[in-house]
Formats: C-alpha cells, structure tokens, sequence
C-alpha cells in the first residue's frame, strides 16, 4: 500500500497571531511552525499502517524552502520520502490542484489529509483533491482500518460517529481519533539523523487557478475590562445586560 | 574546515585571556543546523509531555518514575547522543550533546540529575577509557537505556579531597580478581543502576584506580536509604557499600593508579554539561516568572509594568542570554579540537580526553557562573512570584531547591574557582598560555603615564571591548602580581585566588556575550538584535562592577604602599567608562520585550 499525508505548515498554536502590510499578510516573525495537528494524526496513523502493514509513506507538502523543516519532522517520524511543491499556499483550490497532480503521477491508494489546517481553517483541499481525481473521500474521519482493497472508516457526525465501509482509492480528512494525542510521536535521535538522507524532491507547481485570495484580516477587538456591580445594584445589571452585552 | 585552518583560529584553552577572539570564530545558539534545531524541539517535546506534565511526581519522591523517564529517554535516544556509533551511539558532535544536556534541564532538576549522571560520569568514563572488550560488552547497554551506570568517586571522608578514598580493592591470590571494600556516598541513580564506576586504592598507591563493578547484591553490594534532600527529590541519591566484592581484573578502567585522571576527566566533561543543564532550567522560570507578572494585578497595573520586577525580569533573561552564548561558545571549541585531534590521527576516545581536558578552565568557568545564575534566577522567579512563589504548589519553589545543587555537585564552586586559577597558571608555566609576556606589559603600562586620547568608540560595541580587553590587563595585574608573591605558595591564598577566579569568570562570560551579539548584530543587523545589545551592555556594566570589587579586594589583600596605589589606580584605569550605560533604560527595554513575548525568547 503507498501512502501519501499532506500535510500543512502551520504556527504552533501558543503564536502571537500579527498581520502587517495593511493587514494583508500574517506577520510570520518570531513565529514557531509546525506539523498542521490534524495532519500529524493522520502521519501518525499512516506510521502504524507502514509497521504493521508494510505501507510505503509519503508526505508532501505545498510550500517554499521555510517549510522544509517541518517536512524533515515527518521524515523524522518515519515517512519515507518527502515532495515539496514549490509554490505559496494561497487558497484551497490551487493547494488540492497541487496536490491532485502529485498524487496523480504518484499511484497512491490512499491519501490522508487533514481535515482542516488551523492556520486558514478552509477545511475544502481533501474535498477538492477527491472532485479533481474521482476517487472516494471521508471527512471528519476518526478511524480507518484497510485490508487489501477494503476499507472500514469511522467517522465523526454530529452527536455520534457513523461506520463507513469503502474501497482504496481513497483521500480521508483526519482528525484526532485517527490516533489520540499520547499516540504523537517525539522523533528521535535516530530518526532524527536518518531524515537527512532520506529524500526530499522539490517539484515545481503546475499551472492551477488562484480561486481566491486573502484581502484583509481583522483580529477580534480586544477584551474590555471586568465590570464589577454591586449586589444591591441589580438595576444596573439589567441594564448593562441589556444596553452593553445586550444579552436580554 | 582544513586541519591548517582549524588549528589556527581556535584558541588553545585559557588563551582567551590573552588573544582576541573575532566574532565570526564563535558558535552560538543561532549557528545550530536544522537537524540540531529538530533534536532541540524533540528533547523540548519529550519534557513537555513526558516529564514536565507530571512534575509533582517528581516532588513525591517517586523514584520509579524517575526511572521510567530514563527508560523513554533510552527509547527516544537521547542517552546514546555522545557514544560512537561503533557502541550503537549516534556518535554525535559535542555541541549536540550540550545542546540535549542543556534542553532536557527543562524538565526537573531530579530528572536533569538523573540523566546527567547516567550519561556523563556514568558512562563516558568505559567510553573514554574503556578497553575494546569493555566498551563492547557495557557502552550499547548503557546508550540503550537498557542498563543505567552511576559513578562512585565520593566518601564520607573524601569530598572534594576525592583521591584520599579509604576504598580498597585488593588483588586475589590468583590474580584473577580484585577483591573491593569500602563505603561510597551521595550515589545518583545508585537506587536503580546495573554499574557502578568505582573508584578503590590497591595496596597504598598514591592515586587511586578506577573499575567496573556490575550492580549485584549477591556480590558484597549493598545500598543506604535513599537520602533526605533538599532538592532534587526523585533523584536516587544513596550511599553504595562494598563488601568484598568480586571484581574481575579485566574490569579495571585504564591503568591501574590512573582513577584520580579519571575522575578529574570524566568531571571536566560533566562540568560544562552541569552547565548547559542549568540553561533551559532558567528559560522555564523566567518564563514563568513573566507569564505571572503579565497576570498578576496589584495596584490595578500588572505588576510586570512596575520597574521593581522588569528589573528582575531583566537580569533573568540576561543570565540565560550569557550563559548560552558562554557554554556553546566553549562547546564549539571542544568539538572542533576533537576534529583537530582526529584529524592528526588521534583515535576518537584520546581525541575526546585531550580536547576536553584542552579547555578545562572554561569548564570550571562556566560550571560557576552558570550553577550560580540558575541559584539566582530561580530566587528573583520565586520572589516575582511573591507569596505565591513560597508555596510548593508553584514550581518555583522546587525550581529553587533544584538548583541549589549544582554549586555543589561536579566539584563544589569554590574548588572550581580555584582551579580555574590554578590551571592557568600552571598552563602559563609550561609555556602553553604565553601569560607572563601580557602581565609584564600591563606591569609597563602601569609606571607610564596614560593616554588622555578619547579614542572613537562610535562603532558598535567598540568601547565595551576596549573595556573587556581593559578587565583582562585587571586580571593579568591582579593574578600576576599574586603569583609573584606567592609564587607556589598561591595555592594556599584561597580567598585571593577566589577573587581572581570571579575576575576571570566575568571576562569570559561578558567576552562570549559580546562575541554572540555582534555576530548576529553583523548578520541580521543591528535593529533585528537590539535587545541582546541591550543584554550584552548591561551584562559587561555589571562585570566591571564586580571586577573593581574583587580586584579592588585582593590588591589590598596583598600589596602595600606605593605598590598597592599604583595598582588601585590601574585598576581604576581599567575599568572606567567612557560612556556608561543608562542601565535602567536598559533593564526596561529587555523587561519590555520579554515582557511582551511572554516568554523568553532569545535562545536562537
């Protein structure tokens, strides 16, 4: 079976989120990034597939040169061999169409995506990567099992999860429950070293549309100060309620 | 790098004093690789999850899970980073070795204690001075994690007169084995070791010779309670008592009377690691400590605005900022002598001893002023804490009691200091430190008369290293003048040996710090570095102050008269300011940025 996780670059979650050139464009200085969380319990899934099942794992990336580091992570994990696609991330469509051609020229049986990156929370590539190549998708999913060309996958739905049965090929949009979080691997020291001379093979992107592109952003205003009424005051109260937080 | 190239630009150990380092020749945090950057963020990724979530347990004196953490960081490979591959290691350079010594601190001093002794003087004595067989059979356990090793030098009577042991080790009647008795204290790991490292005295030689000594009850091994202690609570900490037992003679390291060398190699390597171990300690509580102070509100304001604690937030993040930019300067210089000596076709295991035993002194520099800014940094995170920092429901607290230690342990401070003196004055006599030239010259300048010239200092740090190059003429006056005085006799003028140690600790401390900022001020820019500019400024203002105190200390100690104002006024020459920093706007602009960041945040 050969594998492909996409995976996304994406800030560490205790980041200060900054934008700059008139709000433009996220302000990546001093920014720690890492493997898009949904992403790693997807990579760490695909690890269990390659030790128990003999899976072959790739990880592919769309991004610059910055991004390498965190695909050396996932080598470091175990993956295989890494595909950067040399382009910005722009929007989703142009992200999946990237993606699309990789694992198109690739004969993956399965790919694993995140379900959504926490960067951009766009949550469509997987969708859009299974329209482009006609092949079957999952969402949301929180268990997969694979015996030949059969697939068991469970996924989450609101207020419970529903068991799928399906065949290879298939993209996934994983989430937590595909491993839990104490299943996340720390690379090792061995692994650390071995990632350096696994490969790492920069494509260039192909010719695909920007579907969209970011125009502004705008942070949430920030937190007024704690009001303190005084028991007796209850009209006050109401009437903050009413007039400011405008809850009644 | 050529061989040629290598051996002109490192400096020899202790040459800093006297030679003037350009910054381009330093390594520092922001020169680590990607694969270096990968096994920092692993090492931080396993103390976040495995160790630091359960910090309580440690408090709880649960040494098991002590072991337990010893066994994942086995799993992971951070005990094999150092041993050659050949002995299933990684074989990896010495500055990744610091650099997890210095990260996996994050976690808890017991932890930090456990792995430090383990994978230092627990095991790098069999892999420096094993024999072929011996490394075979004991170093892939010990990288594994699969057997864990403590090192027995300490006895009721033999602290830091450790090569007076009473332990004996007598050979049989066959010549087969030798028979060791004797009583060891202040065991780390003793509670769950499979090898000692044990340090005994055949018949009454005059230094005592190291062995191998498999942990078997069975064998005449027996262990006191586990002690009562400060600080490092789930660190195994318990006297190992020998009975007679059996020691095969192909278990002794080295030669025999060659355990004092031993001991003293394997503690020059443990020092500058006990170093590095002291550096993510401190980046965990200044952190902490800002975290507390952008929360905690008095006065309506967060007491982080007040100028009382970006004080104290200032110097913390300053401590960390200099001890980094020391400890890996130092490492590179150990790596890249161990290249050297490899290179002229040393074998790894001789190569490693001599470029190690190269920089000595700066070991025992850095074993100091780091073990002390841990002590400090950890008292001001306890006070910004306030009543809250007293309570062992905060960290800080055992922050605290961890810390206290490492003064003592690898050589207490004071026996550091000393020997940092004493090395290189005795490197100065065998010539391989040209000290004697300097000093007289700095003797010469003191009988001319001074140069009033304002010299142009508009380029940066160009008036702080004309001062650092000043604070090296204090110590060249101080010291030299002591040692004409003494002569051999200096060793027993311990406090003016103290003295001169502090001197020379905060040249190669404000030395390093200045080399890391201006390297990267040359590289990013000096906008992108201006708070370790601020941090580098700072830290020198400081240095000079404690250089004219201890200066100021061991001149009255010991010259008179003439000779006495002549030298007092030198000692003002050379310390004087042209431009003194505002150091309070100093100590807001840092305070300020942390402040901001949350965190600390200059670690490359």
């Amino acid at each position: 079976m050969k594998i492909l996780v996409c995976i996304s670059n994406v800030p560490d979650t205790t980041s200060k989120i900054n934008f700059t050139a008139d709000q433009t464009k996220f302000d990546t200085t001093g920014v720690q990034f890492v493997i898009n969380p949904n992403d790693e319990f997807g990579l760490t899934r695909a690890m269990w597939f390659k030790e128990k099942q003999g899976a072959t794992v790739h990880v592919a990336t769309v991004g610059g040169p910055g991004v390498e580091p965190t695909m050396r992570k996932a080598l470091a994990i175990g993956a295989d061999e890494g595909i950067r696609i040399n382009a910005e991330p722009t929007d989703g469509f142009f992200v999946a169409s990237q993606l699309a051609e990789v694992i198109k020229n690739g004969g993956y049986d399965l790919i694993i995506a995140g379900r959504e990156s926490i960067d951009y929370n766009g949550g469509m590539v997987p969708g859009i990567i299974a329209a482009l190549l006609d092949i079957h998708f999952v969402n949301t999913c929180i268990g997969l099992e694979i015996e030949g060309n059969k697939v068991k996958a469970v996924r989450e739905i609101d207020g419970g999860k529903e068991t799928l049965e399906t065949s290879l090929p298939l993209i996934i949009g994983g989430q937590k429950g595909l491993v839990e979080e104490s299943d996340l691997r720390i690379p090792n020291m061995r692994g650390i070293m071995m990632a350096r001379q696994k490969k790492l093979n920069v494509v260039e992107p192909v010719e695909a549309i920007h579907a969209m592109s970011d125009k502004t952003f705008d942070k949430p205003a920030p937190k007024g100060p704690v009001k303190l009424v005084d028991a007796d005051n209850v009209g006050e109260l109401v009437n903050l309620l009413h007039s400011e937080a405008k809850v009644i | 790098m050529s061989t040629e190239t290598l051996k002109k630009d490192i400096l020899r150990g202790g040459q800093f004093l006297v030679k003037e380092t350009q910054c381009e020749d330093v390594f520092t945090l922001e020169d680590l690789n990607e694969e270096q950057r990968m096994m920092r963020e692993s090492t931080k990724e396993f103390v976040e999850r495995e160790i630091w979530a359960h910090w309580e347990r440690f408090e709880k004196k649960d040494y098991a899970f002590t072991e337990e953490c010893m066994r994942k960081a086995g799993e992971l490979g951070f005990l094999s980073i150092a041993v050659p591959e050949a002995y299933g290691g990684m074989g990896m350079g010495f500055v990744s070795t610091m650099l997890v010594c210095d990260y996996i601190s994050g976690a808890t001093g017991s932890f930090s204690t456990a792995f430090g002794a383990h994978t230092g003087i627990g095991t790098l004595p069999i892999t420096l001075y094993g024999t072929e067989e011996q490394k075979q059979k004991y170093v892939p356990k010990l990288a594994t994690g699969e057997w864990f090793g403590a090192y027995c030098l300490t006895e009721p009577g033999a602290g830091s007169d450790a090569n007076s042991g009473k332990t004996k080790a007598v050979l049989s009647a066959d010549k087969k084995y030798y028979s060791i008795t004797g009583q060891k204290m202040w065991i780390s790991n003793a509670g769950f070791c499979n090898l000692f490292i044990v340090f005994a005295r055949i018949e009454d030689d005059k230094n005592i010779t190291g062995f191998i000594v498999e942990n078997d009850p069975k064998n005449g091994i027996s262990l006191g309670e586990e002690e009562k202690k400060l600080g490092i609570h789930s660190s195994s900490t318990r006297q190992v008592f020998f009975n007679e037992t059996k020691v095969p003679v192909e278990n002794m390291l080295s030669e025999r009377g060659n355990g004092f060398k031993i001991a003293m190699n394997a503690l020059n390597v443990g020092r500058i690691k006990l170093a590095a171990a002291c550096l993510e300690a401190q980046r965990r509580v200044t952190t902490e400590a800002v975290k507390y102070a952008n929360e905690r509100i008095q006065f309506k304001t967060p007491i982080v605005n007040f100028g009382a604690i970006k004080a104290k937030i200032a110097q913390m993040s300053i401590n960390v900022y200099a001890g980094e930019s020391a400890c890996y300067r130092a490492a590179k210089n150990i790596e890249d002598r161990i290249a050297i000596r490899v290179a002229e076709g040393n074998s790894h295991q001789e190569a490693e001893l001599k470029g190690v035993e190269e920089y000595a002194i700066e070991c025992s520099i850095l074993k100091v002023a780091v073990s002390e800014d841990v002590q400090n940094t950890t008292d001001e995170g306890i006070q910004i804490f306030g009543g809250m920092g007293f309570s062992a429901d905060t960290p800080m607290e055992k922050a605290w009691r961890d810390a206290r230690i490492a003064r003592i342990y690898e050589g207490t401070n004071e026996i550091n200091r000393m020997l940092a003196v004493g090395m290189l004055v005795k490197k100065a006599m065998k010539g391989h430190v040209d000290l004697l030239g300097p000093a007289t010259a700095v003797g010469e300048e003191l009988m001319g008369i001074p140069s009033f010239e304002t010299p142009d200092f508009s380029e940066l740090f160009a008036e702080e290293k004309d001062l650092i190059a000043r604070l090296k003429k204090v110590f060249l006056m101080v010291a030299g003048s002591a040692v004409q005085k003494f002569g051999p006799d200096l060793e027993s003028h311990q406090q003016v040996l103290l003295a001169a140690a502090d001197i020379l600790i905060e040249i190669y401390m404000a030395e390093s710090t200045l080399l890391r900022t201006e390297k990267n001020a040359k590289r990013e820019g000096e906008a992108a570095q201006e708070i370790q500019i601020a941090m580098t400024r700072l830290y020198l203002y400081e240095a000079v102050d404690l250089v004219i105190k201890k200066g100021k200390e061991a001149i009255v100690s010991f010259a008179e008269g003439d000779e006495q104002r002549m030298m007092l006024m030198g000692l003002k020459r050379y310390t004087k300011y042209t431009n003194p920093p505002n150091v309070v706007a100093l100590r807001n602009k840092i305070a300020d940025k942390v402040a901001a960041d949350n965190r600390y945040t200059f670690d490359g």
